[in-house]
């Protein structure tokens, strides 16, 4: 996030996008909440779903899935059609604008609304209220990133928020809210093919001068590969030993047939986790781990506030934190790690990652620190982008919509977006072995619209076939209108009915994010 | 510069500030009111009146959490008066319910309880009618039992005004008044979310946690300070850990970043894999393709490993090795595990699943 959780509570108007937020992000979600029923604040969410936000919302636009860049450019088209954008800011802090003019110029609310659905006056009333509120926040999550063009809704939520001169000011800002407790720390800390810790870029001459001195080794200069072309290379048998520590891919990765031979193609499989998963089941090595409970560390949340972990019970058997898994293989490939403690690793990332450099355990005893923190006398960052984007000016990219990889056809006619339910997280795990989870929700539903559920001779309840190119399961129907005719919903926590057998593996060419929002299905009775 | 009010309270000179209720005062001076109703961070109601003080020229006794402070104001917080009004109420609350402490979770963490304790009362004048409700259980997360509630309102507060989840109200009037969802439903057959806020915010025992019963003391549970392992949001929570087992998972009000001791469902009632029997307990090794997996010892599992990573680098080159690290996992093993593929191994292949 460009901004803080709690600014949220303060902001004028909220544009939620792509973020069922009061399941996936439920404490954050009070805070939108609490913005509107007692502060006033408007909210604007854009969902091709009624998720609940809906229900405190000033305006809903429900867009056609993968329709979102059509949607911000004609929001864009009015504000800079209605002269009401950012007149000052876009002349003093940006760069790229006549482009953006000319791009958007062709995307007028009778246009968008042909592509997305969304009427062309809601469409109108949902840019003036955003363009003319004082301090505005755009919300964001895998709704928006999880289609071919994820790279470019991102870009379009940051082309109107610089249009109308919100980000970089409290209370404004892009704000994705990220999905798993450390996904910001994992990509902090270089856990990712192209950058070392703090996001430096491997392929820089320097920078690894840098960590080779730090490190006492060579270094790769090549940028790898992502998880996506992983498997891929180990399915071409380029890639032959996988060492994964704490993923289950085996649920959460799109195409799972691939997955699976791509997997039991390799030489050697290294399952580091918790429970013997679905992947752990095909490992040459599996290895016990402790869970956050269990060890001493911390986690870097949504709004870069680094936090600590705390060790509350000891770790079952031979159960071993990762960094003394890790340090222990390392030591035996002849690359020894001497660490005594988790804060002695902490100390040596101040050292590496200049934006981690003030954040010490003895700060953090008392509370959490946001980075950027370049020394232990910085109090932390609370929003970024104050006076001048890290690049200086803030670019435009001038942005055509792209419709999404897959199409509904007559075979294949329903649209199959999947996601997460409040009440279990990711691929079950964790959520699946708690009592209250599994009492809430127990199963795998398939959400469709009454309308589409009557043409199908569908009940509630009763058991539905969904099949998509690449494969097909079975799960009970929940007939609902949160669904749009013409689309259905699914989550991917339940392994009897692991829905990426049926989604798309095309990927975003930039962020390599596969389309589990978009895939063409046909759904008939079981 | 905001406005000073010069007021005495107990006795003493003392400036406030324009805006301030009586209570909000006593605390800045360390002058203990009792409170019940009052739930900082939502609307002062009033309902309870224990926090009832003396205003000299008032016409009756005041209750404090919502009387804002005005200049010259004297207030008196512990006089016979206040005291016998305040003994009153607690004697009423105590009679009309079953405040039972023998089996009661909030045995000692009890807000009614220490209330009966501070005013010294033996037993209360008048004869203990409880309202003689079901106690619900027919979800395993939040037990209910009605016949402890005081009808403060706190749970509804927390539910509409922090949460702002609009499941909890009042229904009925007088002595059959009381808590709950819509139409008299037990939490399991209503819209409710289970985040729990309610539970925080019982200051008795009509509201606990289900799992914890019988599962350790208020005094015998060690709370520790950590990190939700759930979503991004990064909630701070208090585990509460009995015999090496987390019994239960409270929101700490002190925390104010990122969550202000509010909890989701998922925090909250979903740690049971925690101390779950499947967790994985040794390290596992199947030696040869299509054999089994087996118990093996870390000295094995990491000679096991390093033999064959070793040898496929030989052969195939770093380039032909690769490693998913965890988005679960902490900075400190995120950053250790780039840099052993780094530099222990030499490959770039590394990834996690932030795309997924």
């Amino acid at each position: 996030m460009t901004n803080s959780i709690e600014e949220i509570e303060f902001t004028d108007v909220i544009l939620a996008m792509g973020t069922n937020t009061t399941e996936n992000h439920p404490v954050l979600s009070s805070r939108i909440k609490r913005a509107v029923r007692q502060r006033g604040a408007k909210l604007i969410v854009i969902d091709p779903r009624e998720i609940d936000l809906v229900k405190y919302a000033t305006l809903w636009l429900r867009q056609k899935p993968g329709t979102d860049v059509a949607v911000l450019n004609g929001m864009m088209n009015i504000i800079i059609t209605e002269g009401i954008y950012a007149k000052e800011y876009v002349e003093n802090r940006t760069e790229g604008f006549e482009a953006l003019k000319k791009t958007v110029a062709a995307y007028t609310p009778k246009h968008v609304e042909k592509i997305s659905g969304v009427p062309a006056e809601d469409l109108k009333a949902a840019a003036r209220l955003y363009a003319k509120a004082n301090k505005a926040s755009i919300l964001y999550a895998m709704g928006m990133t999880q289609h071919i063009t994820g790279t470019d809704n991102v870009k379009s939520c940051a082309n109107i928020s610089m249009l109308c001169g919100k980000i970089g000011i409290e209370g404004g800002g892009v704000n994705p809210l990220r999905g798993q407790n450390n996904v910001q720390g994992a990509c902090d800390m270089g856990a990712l093919p192209t950058v070392f810790p703090a996001y430096q870029p491997v392929a820089n001459d320097e920078t690894r001068a840098k960590f080779e001195k730090a490190w006492g080794a060579a270094l790769p200069a090549k940028p790898g590969k992502t998880i996506v072309e992983i498997m891929d290379g180990a399915h071409k048998g380029e890639i032959k030993a996988l060492y994964i520590m704490g993923e289950n891919p085996m649920i959460s990765d799109p195409d799972l047939t691939h997955v699976e031979a791509s997997l039991k193609h390799l030489d050697l499989l290294i399952v580091q986790d918790i429970f013997l998963t679905e992947t752990a089941r095909l490992a040459d090595v599996v290895l016990p781990s402790a869970c956050f409970a269990e060890k001493d560390g911390t986690f870097t949340n949504t709004e870069r506030r680094v936090q600590r972990v705390r060790k509350a019970v000891p770790a079952p058997g031979q159960a071993k934190a990762d960094w003394e898994i890790i340090a222990g293989i390392s030591a035996k490939m002849g690359y020894p790690m001497n660490y005594a403690s988790a804060a002695e690793i902490m100390a040596e990332i101040n050292a590496v990652a200049p934006s981690y450099a003030g954040i010490t355990y003895e700060r953090l005893e008392k509370e959490g620190i946001q980075w950027p923190c370049p020394n232990t006398g910085h109090p932390g960052t609370r929003f970024l982008h104050k006076d001048r984007f890290s690049r200086g000016r803030g670019l435009f990219h001038a942005i055509e919509y792209i419709p999404p990889a897959e199409q509904t056809d007559d075979e294949y006619p329903i649209i199959l977006s999947t996601g997460r339910v409040l009440y279990h997280y990711h691929t079950g795990t964790m959520t699946r072995l708690s009592q209250g989870s599994m009492e809430r929700c127990p199963e795998s539903l398939v959400e469709i619209n009454p309308r589409d559920a009557e043409k199908l001779g569908i009940e509630d309840g009763q058991t539905v076939k969904v099949t998509s190119r690449r494969g097909t399961l079975q799960a009970k129907a929940k007939i609902t209108t949160r669904s749009d005719r013409g689309t259905i919903f699914m989550n991917f926590h339940f392994h009897e009915a692991a829905v990426n057998f049926l989604t798309n593996p095309a990927l975003d060419p930039i962020g390599k994010i596969p389309e589990y929002k978009v895939c063409a299905v046909r759904v008939e009775a079981a | 510069m905001e406005k000073k009010i010069p007021l005495n309270m107990d006795g003493r000179d003392v400036e406030a500030v324009a805006g301030q209720t009586i209570l909000e005062v006593a605390r800045e001076q360390g002058i203990y009111i009792p409170t019940l109703c009052h739930y900082s961070k939502t609307t002062n109601v009033g309902a309870c009146r224990v926090c009832v003080v003396e205003v000299e020229k008032a016409r009756s006794l005041v209750a404090s959490c919502c009387m804002p402070v005005s200049p010259g104001m004297v207030i008196k917080t512990d006089t016979a008066k206040v005291r016998a009004s305040q003994r009153l109420i607690v004697e009423l609350l105590w009679a009309s319910g079953d405040h039972n402490c023998l089996t009661c979770e909030q045995n000692g963490a009890c807000e009614l309880q220490n209330l009966v304790y501070w005013l010294g009362i033996e037993k209360p004048r008048f004869n203990v009618a409880p309202p003689g409700y079901e106690t619900e259980k027919t979800n395993t997360m939040i037990q209910r039992d009605l016949n402890k509630c005081i009808l403060c309102g706190r749970c509804i507060r927390a539910c509409n005004e922090i949460q702002v989840n609009e499941v909890l109200d009042f229904s009925g009037r007088g002595s059959r008044a009381k808590v709950g969802p819509a139409f008299g439903a037990d939490y399991i057959d209503s819209d409710c979310y289970f985040c729990g806020e309610c539970v925080d915010a019982c200051p008795v025992g009509a509201l606990t946690f289900k799992q914890a019963r019988f599962a350790g003391r208020p005094w015998e549970l060690k709370k520790i300070r950590t990190t939700c392992p759930y979503c991004g949001v990064g909630c701070q929570m208090d585990l509460n850990v009995y015999n090496d087992r987390i019994v239960k998972v409270t929101g700490n009000r002190a925390y104010e970043q990122p969550n202000g001791g509010s909890l989701c469902v998922k925090g909250r009632f979903g740690l049971d894999f925690v101390g779950h029997p499947d967790r994985l307990k040794t390290p596992l090794i199947r030696k040869e393709k299509g054999g089994e997996l087996a118990a093996a010892t870390w000295e094995e599992a990491y000679g096991f490993i390093a033999d064959k990573l070793s040898g496929i680098k030989k052969n195939n080159g770093p380039e032909s090795i690769a490693g998913f690290s965890s988005a679960r996992s902490t900075n400190e093993e995120n950053y250790l595990f780039q840099k052993f593929m780094r530099a222990g191994i030499g490959t770039n292949h590394i990834d996690h699943c932030a795309r997924l």
